[in-house]
């Protein structure tokens, strides 16, 4: 089963999600992910969607959802580069992603970690 | 099958001239010709035009006028209409150009069955249709050609309304002028979010002076917006809340909270830079 690549920078982890998400990869996601904050206790997770152009309100809320986890285990999550176009579907699926904290890339979306890091 | 009978069409041949001068004629007590928007020499042109179309097509089958023997004059009076409507005048206006020549026409035909009442009663109504057909589609080009003009404008609008500005590396304004509505909401969406993609902007400010009236619609659009811009990653502040506009969305109860607002574009743009660090100070 096709699974998405969880990488470790330092104490960040980085998930890039590259293929058309479907149900059961994002489940499989919020398992790996969280074991893998457990195994390396990473201070933050980014996820990457700038390749994501597809989304529906299970996906959306699948966001929500990986973020509210690894909060709960001490680690921030980012979610970086999303499309206008699924930016927009979200609003209009009224999932506004409330406490998501979100960035413009990759590199900005580190900056944003590391600065919280340092202020906490 | 109606159609003028060749009786008609003779005599119509035969009294060109008496007819050509009674309907200028008609024109001109219509008020056609003392028209500064037209000249008289381009009225005189424009019957003549009709009226060699109107004899080679005049025999045919009224009853269908998109036949290709009408074709030749559907579309002069397409021309005809599209002109007038570029020129300013208006629908009755352009009918009247046609509908002048139904006296002329009348009277000749009058005139000449006068022995027999029931022909004469036929080839009024067939002419009178015939007249009436022509100009109907005259109307309905002359509508269709206005139809066009309004939404080329609507479309024009649409994209004169919505320029997104950089107001310093990193900033972005959109200043929105006229009333929100949801497809405008959607396009200034669109916009401002690929422009923050293409510039990698972290702060767009809403400019909303030129918006009339806030209503509860206009504030969910401006919410719809202002989250999408916080999904992408950026940072989004309206600017240029006037008193009234603050006071009605404090009266209709609206909730912006997680909103940054600003009186004025300057407020909103000191604070954008303090965002990212920078200062301006006086040179000397």
């Amino acid at each position: 089963m096709e699974r998405i690549p969880i990488l470790r920078m330092g104490d960040l982890l980085l998930v890039t999600i590259q293929v058309d998400m479907h149900d059961q990869l994002a489940l499989a996601l919020q398992d790996d992910l969280t074991e893998k904050i457990r195994a390396t206790s990473a201070r933050g997770v980014l996820i990457d969607i700038s390749a994501l152009d597809i989304v529906d309100s299970f996906i959306g809320r699948m966001i929500a959802t990986i973020s509210a986890l690894s909060r709960i285990m001490d680690a921030t999550t980012v979610v970086v580069g999303m499309q206008p176009a699924v930016a927009i579907t979200l609003v209009e699926l009224g999932l506004n992603l409330t406490g998501v904290r979100t960035a413009l890339n990759v590199e900005r979306g580190m900056a944003l970690l590391q600065r919280t890091d340092d202020e906490s | 099958m109606a159609a003028l009978q060749q009786r008609t069409t003779d005599l119509i041949r035969a009294h060109e001239q008496q007819l050509l001068t009674g309907w200028v004629e008609g024109l001109s007590q219509a008020g056609l010709l003392q028209d500064n928007r037209v000249t008289r020499r381009e009225v005189e042109t424009q019957v003549q035009d009709f009226w060699r179309l109107f004899l080679a097509a005049m025999g045919n089958d009224i009853n269908n006028l998109q036949a290709a023997s009408w074709r030749d004059i559907r579309h002069f009076l397409e021309d005809f209409s599209r002109d007038r409507v570029l020129r300013g005048f208006s629908s009755s206006e352009t009918a009247t150009f046609l509908f002048s020549l139904k006296r002329p026409l009348f009277e000749l035909v009058q005139q000449h069955f006068a022995d027999s009442p029931k022909e004469l009663g036929e080839q009024m109504w067939t002419m009178s249709e015939l007249l009436d057909q022509l100009g109907l589609h005259t109307v309905a080009a002359f509508q269709k050609t206005r139809e066009d003009v309004i939404q080329r404008q609507q479309e024009e609008m649409l994209e004169l309304s919505t320029p997104v500005v950089k107001l310093w590396e990193g900033v972005l304004a959109l200043p929105m002028i006229g009333t929100l509505d949801s497809q405008r909401t959607q396009v200034v969406m669109e916009s401002l979010l690929q422009r923050i993609v293409d510039t990698g902007s972290e702060i767009a400010i809403i400019d909303i002076t030129g918006v009339p009236t806030v209503d509860t619609l206009v504030a969910q659009h401006l919410l719809k917006t202002v989250t999408a811009i916080r999904l992408m990653g950026a940072d989004a502040i309206i600017s240029g809340v006037r008193p009234q506009i603050a006071q009605t969305i404090v009266h209709l109860g609206l909730d912006l909270q997680g909103i940054v607002t600003k009186a004025n574009l300057a407020d909103a743009l000191a604070l954008a830079l303090k965002r990212t660090g920078l200062a301006v100070v006086q040179a000397r």
